[in-house]
């Protein structure tokens, strides 16, 4: 029975590693069916003391501390011993440089210990191809909103090609860090979401900067700060932040949508948990007659799944692996960088 | 009186509308839903004001942009010329680019910023080229800002032009600075500047 699976299956291990998640997950892939599916998934995250950021040595500590309960915990939730895995995937950047290297530093191990063959993932197409899998949509215009990104993507020749992103901080920047500066434990975005909620909705100006399909959210940050600091309500001002910044995003989504004339929107990456921006762009989606679909709120943040699922895709295309020696990471790995060879 | 939506645009809705007997061109911002309306209200507004301003001004400078007929500022209503023409989306090519090149130099040597340069604001008539939507425009002297412009364009060159990428930015670049622009060297370096910018563009 097990030979049968075994031989029309294919078992990756993702490691995820990025930032502030370790995460590990097993997806079995159907070579015939041509599907995958996530059969274990497990993540730590590693919580800065309140009002403070990720210090990378210390994540990447916390990393190296859960990563073999992690490990195991996926390893048995999928039901297999290490050796039954036949490929290993991890996120090779964009991110933080001691967060990586632990991913990078078990997925080598297991990789020439166990003899599997190694595939690098960039993180951010993880985000856009997990996405994809789990909402089947075939073409979208993608918004990915994370702490480390803010980029409107389309696909073509090749690469996903970037429409517009942010010339400063991202999204996620802007909502932690002014979330930090009211003293609110990082990742911040679902308690400025319910702080906005509770508000009287009065809104406060503050910078809307949209350049072409570009977007710039430092002014705000800095706007915001000060009418704190001047004692100004903060359930207005963290309305007044979201209505501003997400107002900017679904424009220039809706702009780039009006130019490429897609019909599918996704949106990707940690900040697409948050309900007043999807229903934004669900507004605005509509109007152009296009899909909204948004990746599922368990997998809108950083996980093993993405990692491995990108891996598959690769190896299915073009075979491709790397050398234990060449398994590197890259900070600045940029997304537009990456070949893609399965679209 | 109305002859039907033309192109539901991100931005605004533009009709094909009869006025005094003559076809024009009716673009409406109407009020995004998706915006808070304090908000909403103040850039619309904003953007149809500066639209007209600006689609008046560069005519003087030998920019071809429609006619303007009427504004209403609280509707947020441009009405205006309807030019019939071809849009430069779907027909670029160097010669274009080289064209797009010259009008935008030509606008930044009289400081003003197109703020929303992307191939589909431009319409070709015949020989002509008009140039369209002037929402996100305004007036600098930065180089900043014209550096901005330059990099929309390449970075809707590089998307969804990506085929015809090179020779069309080249293009672009030679009718830019055809137009003597005496600070186009540092504006390059603005642009390179702007791009190392994007997240994770420069190595750590």
């Amino acid at each position: 029975m097990k030979n049968n699976i075994k031989e029309d299956n294919i078992f990756c291990l993702g490691i995820e590693s990025t930032a502030h998640t370790f995460g590990c997950s097993v997806i079995q892939f159907d070579l015939f069916k041509k599907k995958g599916k996530i059969i274990s998934e497990s993540r730590t995250v590693y919580k800065p003391p309140d009002g403070a950021g990720i210090h990378p040595r210390e994540a990447s500590r916390h990393h190296l501390d859960k990563s073999p309960n992690i490990l195991r915990e996926v390893l048995i939730q999928a039901n297999l011993k290490p050796k039954e895995i036949d490929l290993i995937s991890y996120s090779a950047g964009p991110g933080l440089g001691p967060c990586l290297r632990v991913g990078a530093v078990i997925a080598r191990a297991l990789s020439s210990f166990y003899n599997i063959p190694l595939i690098p993932v960039n993180h951010a197409l993880g985000h856009i191809e997990l996405g994809m899998m789990l909402t089947e949509c075939r073409d979208p215009l993608v918004l990915l909103v994370s702490g480390g990104h803010t980029m409107v993507l389309a696909f073509s020749n090749k690469k996903w090609r970037v429409f517009g992103e942010t010339q400063d901080i991202t999204i996620g920047q802007l909502l932690d860090q002014f979330g930090r500066f009211l003293g609110f434990a990082s990742p911040c975005g679902n308690k400025i979401e319910k702080y906005a909620s509770q508000s009287s909705k009065k809104y406060y100006h503050l910078p809307y900067i949209v350049k072409g399909n570009d977007v710039s959210f430092s002014g705000i940050l800095t706007a915001a700060k000060k009418l704190i600091e001047n004692k100004y309500d903060k359930f207005d001002i963290c309305f007044s932040l979201q209505e501003t910044a997400f107002a900017m995003l679904t424009e220039v989504v809706e702009r780039a949508l009006a130019f490429t004339e897609k019909k599918e929107v996704l949106i990707v990456g940690g900040v697409s948990a948050n309900n007043r921006l999807s229903t934004m762009l669900k507004i605005a989606s509509k109007r152009q007659k296009a899909t909204l679909y948004t990746c599922p709120l368990h997998f809108s943040g950083d996980n093993g799944a993405q990692i491995a699922w990108t891996a598959i895709c690769e190896k299915v295309a073009s075979g491709r692996a790397v050398k234990v020696q060449n398994a590197l990471i890259n900070q600045s790995w940029r997304l537009d960088k990456v070949e893609v060879n399965w679209r | 009186m109305h002859y039907g939506i033309i192109k539901r645009g991100a931005e605004a809705d533009v009709f094909l509308i009869s006025w005094y007997k003559k076809m024009a061109i009716s673009k409406l911002r109407n009020p995004k839903k998706y915006r808070n309306i304090t908000l909403d209200n103040l850039i619309r507004r904003r953007r149809t004001i500066h639209e007209a301003n600006m689609l008046h001004d560069v005519k003087k400078i030998g920019i071809k942009t429609p006619f303007l007929y009427f504004v209403d500022p609280k509707r947020a209503e441009i009405i205006m010329e309807y030019i019939d023409g071809e849009n430069v989306k779907d027909i670029l090519s160097k010669e274009i680019a080289f064209k797009i090149g010259k009008y935008v130099s030509t606008l930044h040597n009289k400081n003003i910023i197109h703020g929303d340069l992307t191939t589909s604001n431009f319409i070709k008539r015949k020989e002509d080229l008009y140039l369209i939507d002037f929402g996100l425009s305004f007036y600098s002297e930065r180089i900043e800002d014209m550096a901005t412009d330059i990099r929309i364009i390449k970075e809707i060159l590089s998307s969804a032009h990506i085929h015809i990428f090179e020779e069309t930015y080249e293009s672009f670049l030679e009718g830019y600075a055809l137009v003597t622009n005496k600070n186009f060297n540092r504006i390059l370096k603005v642009v390179k500047d702007i791009e190392a910018r994007g997240r994770y563009a420069r190595v750590v």
